[in-house]
């Protein structure tokens, strides 16, 4: 469904991504796990158009999508929810949604359409419902969360990026969200590629995985061979008895 | 959205009694100006309050269109319905062309760009002397005229002002209450945010620059028209500042507040003149108070201050 190849990011002068290559098949949960600055954030945002590729090619099914603007890639199916949220505080929740459904108003697509969506994010997410005229900001950091996805699924996408949608968030609002992806998964088919810290409910949740060094591609794998690991065992799930993560 | 609508109405309504309880005068002529400044603010409003770029340069496009009605119609004899227009269009499409590189800039670097701009165009309008008649300024503009209808006392001018600046109202509350006015304030919020739900962005601020310099030429092309004679003073730096101010004072991202910014800034100089020598420092101190104190603007710290003052009200009278 997503295919990279070769693709290499800069920041300025900062070679982000050396050469990675990924794919995604369809209905699939893809995991990228890494230390901070491996280069997970920028895959995400290379694919989503917002920091464009400076060589390389990203194919979305059939169609190359490397040089393309963000909007247009929304537009053919792909919704990331970015790295802290990034609600939009001080609209209301309904707003926020309304705004993941940007691009649909202009389409031929019927309010209707976009009415039974968000009936569709409220049934995930109940809570949702319960605030839709509060302002996203006053929010709890897990129903930010909740709104993100949310609004991410507004636009209808085939593909969902996320970026660490556990950061900061206490560890059974983790879970209610991961359970929350496999439903997704599960229920309407949606492929997830989904970058974590903790790589441990990422591996448990995903079916494949990857794993980033300093901008590079350095393993891969089925997510229960990754587990097993010794090299991902030492470095990125600690041992059992220190399982305590600090911040 | 009909609760819109009714305010709409008692606004408009308010503002067509307005000459009956002044009966010409020279409060009348301030009151125009009033109606240009709520124009602009609003403009100035849209781009700052709703996008959150700021602009410094405002009164460059105020004066472009003042400066295009006024030279096309003085010197070269247009009709003044035609040249309005023409200045708003050339105005937009130039916005639209400096927009793309200077929007790029965030924050401060923005307002460095927006205040070059808006300083070039003050140094075109003293230097080009044939055409603008520089620092001297360019009088014989005509007034506007329907059929045998001219606009020229103040009492016609304050009705033809205020038909334009209600139909900018309108323009703006149905744009900041649409899918692009929540678009605007997306990308206020976060702009990577807004790009990953698809707005571009980019595209967007450079037309909601352009809108609001579009509006800002009308304006100018009103005062050109009301006044008959404009020089470069007007459109300075200075003026740019007191725009910015308005809109502030009145409230960020309110439309109605960018009204009452504008009504309090005009007016404001014309009441403290009994004050002769110290109106500046009683002008000053005030607009510091307010800002102090109602951060939120007018239209956010007046009602509470009411809320306040009934409470305190209400707690003498147990007392």
């Amino acid at each position: 469904m997503l295919r990279i190849k070769n693709v290499n990011t800069y920041y300025g002068k900062v070679h982000a991504l050396k050469d990675v290559s990924l794919h995604l098949g369809e209905g699939e949960i893809v995991t990228l796990i890494g230390a901070n600055g491996a280069g997970k954030t920028t895959i995400l945002n290379t694919i989503s158009g917002v920091t464009p590729a400076a060589g390389g090619e990203i194919c979305f099914r059939t169609e190359p999508v490397t040089a393309l603007s963000a909007d247009r890639i929304v537009k053919l199916g792909i919704s990331q929810v970015p790295e802290g949220r990034q609600v939009f505080k001080p609209l209301s929740v309904e707003d926020n949604l309304e705004l993941g459904a940007y691009l649909r108003y202009r389409s031929s697509e019927k309010t209707a359409a976009i009415q039974k969506d968000k009936e569709q994010v409220f049934k995930l997410f109940p809570r949702l419902e319960e605030r839709r005229r509060q302002l996203a900001g006053t929010m709890s950091g897990g129903e930010q969360q909740m709104l993100a996805i949310g609004r991410a699924m507004m636009a209808n996408p085939k593909l969902l990026l996320l970026d660490e949608p556990s950061m900061g968030l206490a560890p059974l609002v983790v879970q209610e969200i991961f359970r929350v992806l496999e439903r997704l998964r599960n229920e309407t088919g949606m492929t997830i590629l989904l970058v974590e810290q903790n790589a441990k409910a990422a591996l448990k949740l995903a079916d494949r995985g990857y794993v980033l060094e300093t901008g590079k591609v350095i393993l891969e794998g089925a997510a229960e061979e990754l587990m097993e690991n010794a090299d991902v065992k030492r470095a990125y799930l600690g041992k059992d008895k220190s399982e305590k993560r600090h911040k | 959205m009909k609760k819109e609508l009714l305010k709409f109405a008692a606004f408009a309504l308010l503002v067509m009694l307005m000459p009956l309880a002044f009966k010409g005068g020279y409060l009348m002529n301030v009151l125009v100006f009033v109606g240009i400044n709520t124009m602009l603010s609003i403009a100035l409003n849209l781009l700052l309050g709703y996008a959150g770029q700021i602009s410094l340069g405002h009164a460059g496009f105020f004066g472009l269109g003042a400066y295009l009605s006024g030279i096309l119609t003085a010197s070269y004899g247009w009709n003044a319905w035609l040249a309005m227009p023409l200045a708003a269009v050339t105005v937009g499409i130039l916005a639209y062309l400096i927009g793309f590189p200077i929007l790029k800039l965030k924050g401060h670097y923005l307002a460095m760009a927006t205040l070059g701009l808006g300083i070039i165009i003050y140094i075109v309008f003293n230097e080009t002397v044939d055409l603008t008649g520089g620092p001297s300024g360019l009088s014989g503009i005509p007034n506007l005229a329907i059929g045998g209808l001219r606009f020229d006392s103040d009492v016609k001018n304050y009705y033809l002002v205020w038909g334009f600046t209600l139909a900018t109202v309108l323009f703006a509350l149905n744009l900041a209450n649409s899918r692009v006015g929540r678009a605007l304030r997306a990308v206020h919020d976060s702009e990577v945010a807004a790009r990953v739900v698809g707005v571009n962005s980019r595209l967007l601020k450079v037309q909601i620059f352009a809108v609001s310099a579009i509006f800002s030429s009308l304006a100018g092309s009103l005062y050109a028209h009301t006044m008959t004679f404009i020089s470069p003073a007007s459109f300075g730096f200075n003026f740019s500042v007191e725009l910015l101010t308005m809109v502030v004072i009145g409230g960020l991202g309110s439309i109605y507040g960018s009204f009452l910014g504008a009504a309090l800034l005009t007016l404001l100089p014309e009441f403290l003149r009994a004050a002769h020598d110290y109106d500046i420092i009683i002008y000053g101190a005030l607009l510091m108070v307010m800002v102090m104190f109602m951060p939120g603007g007018l239209v956010r710290g007046v009602p509470e201050l009411y809320r306040k003052l009934i409470k305190l009200k209400g707690g003498a009278d147990h007392a």
